[in-house]
């Protein structure tokens, strides 16, 4: 139990350390790059909850595929949107 | 015939063929739940990535002046609260429901406090002039503050129903004695995908005009 409570922590930590750095690099002039590493940091901070948290990790594969299949739609909604937006 | 196992259904009707099934379809139930959440909120993610792209100086120039600091703060409390209940479930499971309980409590005054900072946030943002609904003081940034408003609120609509949840199921796991596993776990699912909600909205509303640029 100890060293699954330990897992938690550490997966907590990195969290808050990706938490400072996404909030220290908007501070930073990236050009047009901010808002890629904000979002890259904010799929990285997403992806632990799912793995760690909501205990995909353990979970089987009709789980998982119910799990990803939300990711799976939304990004075919928001790429669609951008791809419209961007290209008129 | 299917032989239905001793150990099926675990106090429900007996249409599940063993435990594990049980659980499986618990979850899968759960996530496809989310999957409607997650649509619910999409429809404002797309919005604020199309104005995003549209009025790029109006959407920064709005979220420079949102409070940063108590978003920070608040996203800090959400990820504490996600640990908290993880660790609810590591102790459930290995039987500590005093713990557990406690955890539970925890993270619903987590959201509490998530709740009365954002209420401050909203009471400083009025303050500063960032009012919903006044097209004709802020023509184009009106949207993008709408578009905060309607999200943020969705959202601690959302973390108000998960304080409750995990306040009412503190209580169930500290009085009662049976299995409450599954419980706690798809509690846990809510409680974390509404942090995964907010984790997008902190840099899709807050982030954006903070170098200057």
């Amino acid at each position: 139990m100890k060293r699954e409570l330990i897992h938690r922590f550490g997966v907590y930590g990195a969290l808050l350390a990706l938490l400072v750095l996404t909030t220290a690099s908007a501070f930073l002039n990236l050009g047009a790059f901010n808002g890629p590493v904000n979002f890259g940091i904010a799929a990285a901070k997403a992806s632990l909850v799912y793995w760690f948290f909501m205990e995909l990790r353990t979970a089987d594969g009709l789980v998982r595929l119910a799990a990803l299949s939300v990711i799976f739609w939304l990004a075919v909604l928001l790429c669609a949107d951008a791809a419209d937006w961007l290209t008129r | 015939m299917v032989e239905v196992r001793a150990d099926a259904g675990q106090g429900s009707a007996g249409q599940f063929h063993d435990a594990a099934q049980r659980r499986r379809a618990d979850q899968v139930g759960m996530w496809l739940f989310l999957g409607t959440e997650a649509m619910l909120f999409s429809g404002l993610f797309a919005a604020l990535l199309v104005y995003r792209i549209m009025y790029p100086a109006e959407a920064k120039d709005v979220s420079r002046h949102l409070q940063l600091w108590i978003a920070a703060a608040n996203t800090a409390i959400l990820l504490t609260g996600s640990f908290t209940v993880a660790a609810a479930g590591v102790l459930l499971r290995h039987g500590v429901r005093a713990w557990t309980a406690l955890c539970l409590v925890v993270t619903g005054l987590l959201g509490v406090l998530f709740l009365a900072l954002k209420a401050m946030e909203y009471v400083i943002d009025i303050r500063d002039g960032i009012v919903p609904g006044h097209a004709a003081a802020m023509g184009s940034k009106a949207l993008f503050v709408n578009l905060y408003y309607a999200a943020t609120g969705l959202h601690a609509i959302h973390l108000t129903i998960g304080v409750v949840w995990l306040m009412g199921l503190a209580v169930v796991v500290a009085r009662r004695r049976r299995p409450l596993h599954a419980h706690v776990h798809i509690a846990g699912l809510y409680w974390h995908f509404v942090d995964v909600i907010w984790i997008f909205l902190y840099p899709t509303l807050y982030l954006m005009g903070r170098n200057g640029t």
